[in-house]
């Protein structure tokens, strides 16, 4: 499996200077997640060629060689998709020519056919549609379906729901993870939305101010009380969880996390399909004795692996539920009258609304 | 109303000195007008301030550095009379040339504006699509600024056709070499046949509004409005 290993150095627009020294896994999506101004777009336009770095910077793809002293590889000669937050269709091109652009420039024929891509991203009905006259999510599913077309060994997509309202935003989550679930296609995938990281992403490259802060796995990542992103207020963990069964009384759906059950509002997925799940710290909390009589349905036994002070009034903790993680945020007043040490078998309580709107979303 | 001889060939010589004006300003102002189009700087401000001096300097001072230029004593009045064994001055070619740089503005400013509401976002999405430069200029810029391409041609050709004291300058009155239409015209006025400068005059007119007329009610769809 060929590697992408960057080396870079490139004056950002913001005043600093991007600084990145770092291999991604070409499998799978890795986004590359930061607050606005943090870099990530000039990380994209270096790897892409469209912007130049310091002479000395490396960028290699497999054995490929697109920047190193001495060499700067011009972008129409490195095989990447780019898939731009404004879409960039040629207006004076309908879809099917604007899809037909990117095929007859193609070095290599690609494994990906027309009629997949046009299938994958529902785009038969738009083909003779001219730009000006499609919405802003199906110029972006175009905008996918031209990238992939150009038959790329990498793509790029910088912030491409950004400016999606949130159904259309869900229908090309719902594209991009078909497309990732199917094609060998490593993707770069630049946001700022934590959500849509935990829904797409299998890796995490963290960028402050121009340097990598935290890169991995995601869920290892999300997990962990050590990381930047425990300590942000929207701290959440992602879990996997199969679907087992519906309850069609109540209208729920009932996942399993390790052999646990977790109820959650009705899912459209058959039983056994492999789904994640966010759940925010914030809306878990921590219980030494089983709870009775509880409005609450999800209440975990739960081991208590890590404790951390976040500020003066508040702890994170990690819970071990079988082989993954929860987190919670709690009071330090709460910690210290419940006596919680590492190790204690506790009971965790998650409020249903919490994985309701995450779940559904996962659609 | 019939045309004598040297009209006849005083309305040739002028529409071959547009038509080839135009072709050689096409030919050099498009690269131009892309290069000061995609650049900032001392350069090509220098360079968009001598393109732009024919519009406001007399055409009599133009034509008269172009005369002392096409004069046999230059290097370049040289170069001409060992190349083609002709004088420079006074002859058709000084006045392509000459209308060449009279023009210039006409060609390039248009093309240049219409080349900066290219959004930089269009060609980096064809880079990244396999598309090179040449390529980019072939399949996005050309089909976008079509109609910027219309006008650009229009006012060169229509501005060669009008123009008097260039090729008055360099080219004298010589009857089928350099006797244009507006020149033709004057020497009529002088000789005080007000009849034939008449048919000149009016003929001059008619086409010049006939053109203008078409070129602003042309089908503004053979060009894309960009948003930027």
């Amino acid at each position: 499996m060929s590697v992408l290993s960057l080396t870079l150095e490139c004056q950002g627009d913001s005043g600093f200077a991007l600084q990145v020294d770092c291999t991604v896994p070409t499998r799978g999506i890795t986004a590359v997640y930061g607050p606005s101004g943090s870099g990530k777009s000039t990380l994209l336009d270096c790897i892409a060629g469209l912007r130049s770095p310091q002479p000395d910077s490396v960028i290699r793809l497999g054995g490929e060689t697109w920047q190193a002293p001495g060499i700067a590889v011009p972008p129409w000669r490195r095989r990447i998709g780019y898939v731009f937050q404004d879409a960039r269709l040629f207006p004076h091109l309908n879809v099917q020519q604007n899809l037909d652009y990117a095929i007859t420039r193609r070095s290599s024929p690609g494994d990906i056919a027309f009629e997949q891509v046009v299938t994958w991203l529902e785009l038969q009905e738009l083909l003779a549609r001219t730009p000006d006259t499609l919405s802003a999510g199906q110029k972006q599913r175009v905008a996918i379906g031209r990238a992939l077309l150009s038959s790329p060994q990498l793509l790029l997509l910088d912030e491409p729901l950004a400016n999606l309202d949130h159904a259309a935003r869900q229908q090309c989550l719902r594209c991009l993870q078909r497309l990732s679930d199917e094609l060998q296609l490593p993707m770069l995938y630049v946001s700022h939305d934590i959500e849509e990281v935990s829904q797409l992403a299998d890796h995490l490259l963290l960028l402050d101010r121009g340097r990598v802060v935290e890169q991995g796995s995601l869920l290892d990542l999300c997990s962990r009380l050590d990381t930047r992103l425990s300590h942000e207020e929207q701290a959440a963990a992602i879990l996997t969880a199969s679907v087992a069964q519906h309850d069609a009384v109540f209208n729920l759906t009932q996942l399993e996390v390790d052999g646990h059950p977790l109820f959650v509002n009705h899912l459209p997925h058959d039983p056994g399909q492999v789904r994640r799940v966010r759940i925010p710290a914030r809306d878990v909390s921590v219980c030494r004795q089983r709870p009775q009589d509880s409005s609450i349905l999800n209440i975990l036994p739960v081991t208590l692996s890590e404790i951390e002070d976040t500020d003066s009034a508040r702890v994170l903790l990690r819970l071990s539920l079988g082989s993954q993680f929860l987190l919670a945020r709690i009071t330090r007043k709460s910690a210290v009258e419940l006596k919680l040490q590492v190790g204690d078998p506790i009971y965790a309580q998650i409020k249903s609304a919490a994985l309701l709107m995450e779940a559904t979303d996962l659609a | 109303m019939s045309l004598n001889h040297a009209e006849l060939e005083a309305i040739y010589l002028t529409i071959a000195l547009a038509s080839i004006t135009t072709v050689l300003l096409l030919i050099l102002g498009t690269p131009l007008a892309w290069w000061l189009s995609r650049r900032r700087g001392t350069v090509p401000a220098t360079i968009e301030a001598i393109v732009a001096m024919p519009l406001i300097l007399p055409p009599t001072v133009l034509g008269f550095y172009l005369l002392l230029l096409f004069t046999p004593d230059t290097a370049l009045g040289r170069l001409w009379q060992q190349l083609t064994g002709t004088q420079l001055a006074f002859s058709f070619s000084a006045l392509v040339i000459g209308s060449v740089v009279y023009s210039l503005p006409f060609v390039v400013q248009p093309l240049q504006s219409a080349f900066q509401r290219i959004p930089a976002g269009l060609l980096q999405a064809a880079a990244t699509l396999g598309a090179s430069p040449l390529d980019q200029f072939r399949s996005i810029v050309l089909p976008l600024t079509r109609r910027s391409f219309v006008t650009a041609a229009s006012l060169g050709f229509a501005h060669t056709v009008g123009e008097f004291g260039v090729v008055l300058m360099i080219g004298g009155n010589i009857p089928g070499e350099t006797q244009v239409l507006s020149i033709a015209l004057y020497d009529s006025v002088e000789s005080l046949h007000f009849d034939e400068a008449h048919r000149l005059a009016a003929g001059l007119v008619i086409f010049s509004f006939l053109l203008l007329f078409l070129l602003y009610r042309s089908d503004r769809q053979i060009g894309w409005r960009v948003r930027a």
